[in-house]
């Protein structure tokens, strides 16, 4: 049995045929529509290398079946920067060494996204551990990682204020 | 992953038919299902995804002063709605302490109370487990058992319940509505999750087909609002199961405590409510000597299952300090580490 499932994926309306509906949304994102920035760490949702956002929110794509996605609006690494213009979030991590080898990134940043936009952590670098627990690095650059969300919720939110002003 | 049918239900009893044949499982966000099948733990032959059912996705606060909670509400849109975080304090505090955000996002409340055990050898097909393979024998029982139940195991099985939501909840006298082949039906959630016995495989009282729709709170349970707290230690500081949890709620009046209520979580394979300590409890002062009697009381029947012998002093430690805290009053923002009882001072380090 096959089944045809329709996903906006960064913006762009994508239909793929899955022939079997074991496929995970990280499988799909890598193996059918060839979005490796997600990445598959332990997939069993404990080391948050997967982490997508999902209809406005973070998830571990490992843990998401495809087909039980069908008609959702997902947004990966690929889709944060505007062309050669890094988002604040790639900046800000890149400013505070939030990284090193960097196959977690991917995920540390999505997850810093979807954290900044539940607003729920404040300016409180705790708040922010806590909120970021989901993601791990086995590098140790969690110091960087703190300070460059708390940086680039800064930005954002000053972003956000000359916007409305 | 075994392969699997696929069917997504239009109804709830196009769900329950077809969730009833032999084989059959529920899909909701599958953050725990979908681990397991991975591991082949779990090996479903058709998988009904339910996360499209109309009308289980919302928060009513009913006329009787009950609050009524569909059984696909994600843990963290719960643990964040105002309403519910100021009415069930304990609650909101225990959701947020459970897993990680990204899990929390998806995670579902009707999943969260039927999550399977988070038992080392539950989880690895290569041991014996009565629980996953009846008959097999538990490898747990002379193994690495320094996490397992103090409260209510049995030879068969010492598998502990890893749920943090359902231990404040079956404290508050929470209710489970459930669809079925016959019709709606509801049980208290104290009567959901078995103790192991003989049969550790029958984890709780649902029958093939049955598909929670809801959790409700009677309205008693905003009594409770002003002094409620979840206490959990675990071995790190977030993204962790508990070792053991406690949920305490207290009506206090003129510093005597009217009505108590307490519940151990990661004790036993199910959330363990001890009403001999909320007897203790009720009509003494709240203070420092009733709290100990009620610990005692609440651990009075623990025994060790294997190396855990720490973890009944550890409870009644928890136990003492829940109570301790909801007597002092709900704080008016929930700690940066929930529920964890190495902070006090939202922003401070933890290890400071």
């Amino acid at each position: 049995m096959s089944f045809s499932i329709g996903l906006t994926v960064n913006g762009v309306r994508r239909n793929v045929a899955l022939e079997d509906p074991r496929v995970t949304l990280l499988d799909l994102l890598r193996e059918r529509l060839d979005l490796t920035g997600t990445k598959k760490g332990c997939d069993r949702g404990q080391c948050g290398a997967c982490t997508v956002i999902v209809d406005g929110r973070r998830i571990n794509s490992c843990l998401a079946l495809a087909i039980s996605h069908d008609g959702a609006d997902v947004r990966t690494i690929e889709g944060v920067a505007r062309g050669d213009q890094l988002h604040p979030v790639q900046t800000a991590f890149v400013a505070h060494d939030g990284l090193q080898c960097g196959f977690c990134t991917p995920g540390q940043i999505m997850s810093a996204i979807g954290l900044i936009d539940e607003g729920q952590a404040g300016d409180d670098p705790e708040r922010v551990r806590e909120g970021m627990s989901g993601n791990l690095c086995r590098c140790g650059a969690y110091a960087g990682i703190t300070e460059a969300v708390l940086d680039a919720q800064k930005r954002l939110a000053e972003a956000n204020q000359r916007r409305s002003a | 992953m075994n392969s699997f049918e696929y069917f997504r239900p239009a109804s709830v009893s196009e769900a329950v038919a077809a969730a009833a044949q032999p084989g059959a499982a529920y899909l909701a966000a599958g953050t725990n299902l979908l681990d397991l099948m991975k591991g082949g733990i779990s090996r479903p032959s058709r998988l009904v995804d339910v996360t499209r059912l109309a009308g289980l996705e919302r928060i009513e606060h009913l006329a009787d002063g009950g609050i009524r909670i569909g059984a696909l509400v994600r843990n963290a849109d719960l643990a964040h709605d105002p309403e519910f975080a100021k009415s069930c304090p304990a609650i909101a505090e225990a959701l947020l302490s459970g897993a990680s955000a990204q899990l929390r996002n998806a995670a579902t409340v009707g999943g969260n109370l039927l999550q399977r055990t988070r038992c080392g050898y539950f989880y690895d097909t290569a041991s014996a487990c009565n629980k996953r393979q009846p008959g097999t024998g538990c490898d747990a029982r002379h193994g690495e058992n320094r996490l397992h139940a103090v409260l209510g195991w049995s030879e068969a099985c010492i598998a502990t319940h890893p749920s943090d939501f359902c231990v404040p909840l079956v404290a508050l006298d929470a209710v489970v509505e459930i669809e079925g082949r016959a019709g709606r039906r509801e049980i208290a959630l104290e009567d959901l999750h078995r103790l192991p016995g003989d049969t550790p495989e029958r984890e709780s009282a649902l029958e093939p087909g049955d598909l929670i729709v809801a959790v409700r709170l009677p309205a008693e349970a905003r009594s409770f609002s002003a002094h409620a707290r979840y206490l959990k230690v675990r071995e790190r500081t977030s993204f962790a199961f508990a070792i053991v949890s406690a949920a305490a709620g207290l009506r206090i009046e003129r510093g005597k405590i009217r009505e108590a209520r307490l519940a151990l979580g990661g004790v036993a394979a199910k959330p363990w409510r001890a009403r001999a300590a909320e007897q203790i409890l009720t009509g003494a002062r709240a203070d420092a000597a009733a709290f100990r009697r009620a610990a005692e009381a609440a651990l009075a029947d623990a025994k060790p299952s294997g190396d855990n012998l720490f973890k009944i002093e550890l409870a009644r430690r928890i136990v003492m300090r829940a109570l301790t805290l909801a007597a002092a009053g709900t704080p008016r923002r929930i700690a940066a580490l929930p529920a964890s009882p190495f902070v006090s001072t939202p922003g401070a380090l933890h290890d400071a």
